[in-house]
């Protein structure tokens, strides 16, 4: 019986450099997720916190369905959903072609859409706490709508923002371990390849655990970081 | 000037509202929900077929029920375990309050799904030592596996919400009912608890709500909650309406649910509205 060190090795006979491999990947999808929930996140808030009743239910509309739901089914959704339209929309032009969905994107997209909703209240409440007094000033010194929102609001938003959004990246990372589900080697699905063929399953579901927790902790550090820098700017003002 | 004159003068009538860019974008981004829901309600009208639906409404509803289960016994004991992880986080000794920060950091910083998975498959590495203790016949089952993780992950939550919410009500409770004679117990029950649980109803709801969500991930288990039901239906009949009906089933059990403690809210909170 090989020993629990030769099968946590690097190379042949051991599995890390497989689990590594799933470390990209799970890493790759989070970050590659983030912007675009941000994005959305972020227009999402501005339609709920507008005057116009249409868009604020638009947007309400939005986070009820997506906060819902729950993640798993949201990427079965996309996943399978997008691979029937895509299939119908293709076999509009060519009868016999056939398309495959990604894994990758449909889990980019189910997680971001997930996140969005999440940091869309996030960024409401932050809009919340701004007093109105700040787009006055600004509208008074001669800015723009757009530029009141770039110059004025926006660097003192994501400074409320930050903490809420620490937490929802967070969940991001603990998220992304629902794309195995659909057949992207991520961390856990790595783990559990290598807990199938050798027969210790505590063990690298165990390890595969604990690396979920060194990337926490490294994104608790990296957060950190981030928030003294903009208080520093805070301060300095 | 009479007074006529005063109730003479009218509010000026309010400025038509004109169609601005915010308004078009609204009614645009509406028509596209409506258009989704019709679309959804069509799909669904064409594609009903009786045949199906006798056939597979039943495991649906025992799905559903199969869900709630799991997400009442996992809370309840989540609770039950929550409380003396809360009291050790809270306490003075620091080799308790280490312990059970670990234990809080560890489900909290790991994915549910890595921690099903880590019982359900991990477990049977010490399938030897289980039959010894007479445990394996509990864990050979994948639904107590499921309730066993989700129960461990839930306590690390609720414990930190207990905390918190504990912790939120002002130490002068405390000195005031100390110096009324009242001994810690008394206090914790008749004065501190009730003012804490006001503010840990809403975290306590959305913890809730997060395991129901959560509660999905034990279909991947081989468990049949309305998830596994809704993969074993859509892999026998290929029908894109089976996930169409689950989200509607999970929707309708969060929806329901957060309205219910919005309400409750409402009603506990009476006393402090003006």
């Amino acid at each position: 019986m090989e020993s629990v060190w030769t099968l946590l090795s690097w190379g042949p006979d051991g599995w890390s450099d497989n689990i590594f491999n799933g470390v990209l990947v799970t890493i790759a999808l989070a970050v590659a997720t983030l912007p675009v929930g941000l994005a959305i996140g972020f227009l999402i808030a501005l339609a709920k916190q507008s005057k116009e009743p249409s868009l604020r239910l638009a947007g309400n509309l939005y986070t009820t369905i997506f906060r819902g739901l729950p993640e798993l089914l949201t990427l079965f959704l996309v996943f399978f959903g997008a691979q029937i339209a895509l299939q119908k929309l293709v076999q509009l032009f060519d009868p016999t072609g056939t398309v495959e969905v990604n894994a990758f994107v449909s889990g980019m997209i189910a997680l971001g859409v997930v996140f969005s909703s999440y940091a869309s209240e996030v960024f409401l409440s932050a809009f919340r706490a701004i007093p109105h007094g700040q787009y006055e000033g600004g509208y008074a010194v001669g800015l723009t709508k757009n530029q009141t929102m770039r110059l004025v609001v926006l660097p003192q938003l994501i400074r409320i923002a930050l903490p809420g959004l620490a937490n929802l990246w967070l969940i991001l990372l603990k998220d992304t371990a629902l794309v195995s589900a659909v057949g992207l080697n991520d961390i856990l699905r790595e783990a559990g390849v290598a807990a199938r063929v050798t027969k210790h399953a505590f063990l690298f579901f165990g390890y595969a655990a604990l690396i979920y927790l060194v990337l926490a902790i490294i994104s608790s550090f990296g957060i950190n970081a981030i928030e003294r820098a903009v208080g520093r700017r805070e301060a300095s003002r | 000037m009479s007074a006529v004159d005063i109730t003479a003068v009218e509010k000026p009538p309010e400025p038509p509202r004109g169609w601005t860019k915010a308004r078009i974008t609204g009614h645009v981004l509406l028509a596209l929900w409506s258009l989704l829901g019709l679309g959804l309600v069509w799909f669904l009208a064409t594609s009903w077929n009786p045949e199906l639906i006798q056939k597979y409404a039943p495991g649906y509803f025992s799905g559903i029920a199969i869900t709630l289960k799991l997400v009442a016994i996992s809370c309840v004991v989540g609770a039950l375990l929550s409380i003396p992880l809360a009291y050790m986080r809270m306490s003075k000794n620091t080799i308790l309050s280490a312990i059970a920060y670990a234990y809080v950091y560890f489900f909290r910083g790991t994915p549910l799904l890595a921690q099903t998975f880590l019982i359900y498959y991990g477990l049977g590495s010490f399938r030897p030592q289980l039959e010894m203790v007479g445990l394996w016949s509990f864990f050979r089952e994948a639904f107590n596996c499921a309730v066993f993780a989700f129960a461990l992950n839930t306590a690390a939550y609720q414990a930190e919400i207990l905390r918190g919410a504990i912790e939120s009500v002002p130490r002068g409770q405390w000195e005031g009912a100390a110096s009324l004679g009242l001994h810690k117990l008394q206090t914790l029950r008749r004065i501190i608890l009730p003012q804490a649980l006001i503010v840990a109803l809403r975290p306590y709801g959305n913890e809730v709500i997060l395991m129901i969500k959560g509660s999905a991930i034990v279909a991947i288990i081989t468990v049949y909650d309305l998830m596994g039901i809704t993969r074993l239906t859509y892999s026998r009949t290929f029908d894109f309406q089976a996930y169409i009906w689950a989200a509607i089933f999970y929707l309708v059990m969060v929806e329901v649910l957060r309205h219910a403690i919005e309400w409750i809210e409402q009603r506990i909170t009476r006393h402090l509205r003006r």
